[in-house]
């Protein structure tokens, strides 16, 4: 295993934290660990050090494949390495993979609980309707319970998908 | 129209007043938007910016709330506006230093302000006087389905209201209040209060936000997370947080009089001396020293007709409004000058501190009523 940090030497120094219900861990080499000072466990902020590191392992995730390019906009893992920001709406779908751990340590949940635009309120809990049921669907195959799954499998077919409602002007 | 024949001069703001404006100064709503066709505009190239702009500036003027309110891009703004209302608190220190491409509305009584091609293609803010947070959501919120009405918003199913920056997505939400918190910082207890504050996932930060010192005692307590939560939890939290922060200001002020009352009247006294009596003067320090005075007409030290001048003062020495009121171009040493001028001018009615009574008792009872 590699040490975190300097990504060269052999990882000797282990550390986990539990903050609220997740799990950090970090893996340092003897240099790196001292450097950080982490060689006195009282006097060591763990959570300085997995904010500080957590993050810049999220954007290394982001731009692993620097090749990656939003179709929409151009913008690439690179810029937003760069900058923190990303380009254009698309981008959370073209990044996907690589912002879902940015997310999930800087937000409270990844689910949007909050206010929905009006006109999109109707469709949305359709999809959401319908997203619940082929999820429990996939489960009752994989429990073989075929009962339940013809059920499901009616229940979605019921599901109707809302008129669709004119874009702003 | 010309921003300063639009803004509220700052005699009359100041007669804005709020709940609990003893210790909240503001409350504060913004939400971040974004058209769903469009790059954000850090990523966007000028001629979409100016398209944008086109896009929604006339959406966000048309609405009944906007109705005789201030427009304008940022290139016809000059930079001394552009700071005037940074001071004012209507745009971000980001957005000032925006031109071409971007874009401000303002509405009259100056509570809302929407920000065109900030980081976000949309900033819009409710500010009101006092301990409002709740209605300062409920104005925004309004404005906000207004909006969606005419503009196609940026919004996924599961990450909520797309922004530029991952840490606004979901909700776009900020709520801030902003405290005068002078008996915590002089009982030295400012530190752990922040410290818990932080742990209950709220940031505390300067005067002018992100970034920036506490001058005056003044801190700006807002959220940090915007997805996961609906926003009137969020709201709701800080609503919590803030009534304790107030309880613990006030429990601080009442404290110090009992036990440290000379140290307290001293602090006072020498703000107001130096105040009354300076030549030359930082904009910095007389924020330090107007704070003390705010505490004095609170403690009723002051007769209460000069907490509206230590308010005023409190907007017009900053160095773009006392700029504005000069013709020239100075240097900062020449407005140290002259903020000194206009502070020995303005407090000519304010007589020095009188303490009434030997003992802190009696204060410490008028305070508590």
């Amino acid at each position: 295993m590699l040490c975190h940090i300097c990504k060269e030497k052999t990882a000797t120094v282990h550390l986990t934290q539990i903050a609220g219900d997740k799990l950090h861990k970090i893996d340092l080499c003897e240099a790196c660990a001292k450097e950080k000072g982490v060689n006195d466990p009282a006097g060591f902020s763990l959570a300085d050090l997995l904010l500080g590191l957590g993050a810049s392992q999220e954007l290394e995730q982001a731009t692993g494949s620097a090749t990656v390019k939003c179709p929409k906009c151009g913008f690439t893992q690179g810029d937003f390495k760069k900058t923190g920001r990303l380009g254009c709406p698309q981008c959370y779908q073209t990044f996907a993979s690589g912002l879902e751990m940015l997310i999930e340590s800087t937000q409270k949940r990844t689910q949007h609980r909050g206010k929905v635009p009006e006109r999109l309120r109707a469709q949305r809990s359709f999809e959401m309707q319908q997203a619940t049921l082929r999820k429990k669907l996939e489960a009752a195959i994989e429990a073989e319970d075929f009962e339940l799954a013809a059920q499901l499998r009616d229940e979605i077919k019921q599901l109707k998908a809302p008129p669709v409602t004119a874009p702003a002007k | 129209m010309k921003l300063d024949e639009f803004l509220e001069p700052a005699s009359k703001s100041v007669h804005r007043k709020g709940p609990h404006d003893r210790i909240v100064l503001s409350s504060r709503v913004r939400l971040a938007r974004n058209i769903q066709d469009g790059a954000f505009p850090g990523w966007a190239k000028k001629p979409e910016r100016l398209r944008v702009l086109d896009i929604i500036r006339p959406a966000v003027e048309s609405l009944p709330e906007m109705a005789g309110g201030f427009s304008e891009t940022m290139d016809n703004l000059s930079v001394l506006d552009k700071q005037i209302l940074v001071e004012r608190h209507l745009v971000s220190r980001e957005h000032a230093i925006k031109s071409a491409g971007s874009g401000l509305v303002i509405n009259v009584g100056e509570t809302l302000s929407v920000m065109i091609n900030e980081e976000d293609h949309l900033r819009i803010q409710a500010l009101y006087p006092g301990l409002q947070i709740r209605q300062a959501w409920e104005l925004v919120d309004r404005l906000d389905s207004e909006l969606e009405e005419k503009l196609d918003y940026a919004f996924n199913n599961d990450l909520g209201y797309l922004t530029a920056c991952p840490t606004n997505l979901g909700t776009g939400i900020r709520v801030s209040a902003m405290l005068h918190l002078p008996g915590l910082v002089l009982a030295e207890q400012i530190n752990p209060i922040i410290t818990s504050v932080n742990k209950l996932g709220l940031a505390v930060r300067g005067l002018y936000g992100e970034g920036t010192e506490a001058l005056g005692n003044i801190f700006q307590v807002s959220n940090q997370m915007t997805l996961g939560e609906t926003e009137t939890e969020i709201v709701e939290r800080l609503e919590k947080v803030l009534a304790q922060i107030l309880e613990h200001e006030e429990n601080a002020r009442a404290t110090l009089l009992e036990r440290k009352a000379k140290t307290v009247y001293n602090h006072i006294g020498r703000a107001y001396g130096i105040l009354a009596n300076a030549h030359s003067i930082s904009s910095k320090e007389t924020m330090n020293l107007l704070s003390l005075m705010r505490l004095g007409v609170e403690m009723k030290l002051f007769p209460a007709s000069a907490g509206l001048i230590v308010d005023e003062l409190f907007i017009l020495t900053q160095p773009a409004h006392l700029q504005k009121s000069h013709k020239d171009k100075l240097s900062a040493e020449a407005r140290d000058l002259l903020r000194a001028d206009m502070l020995r001018e303005q407090l000519k009615p304010v007589n020095r501190p009188v303490i009434k009574s030997e003992g802190a008792a009696g204060l410490d009872k008028n305070e508590k009523a």
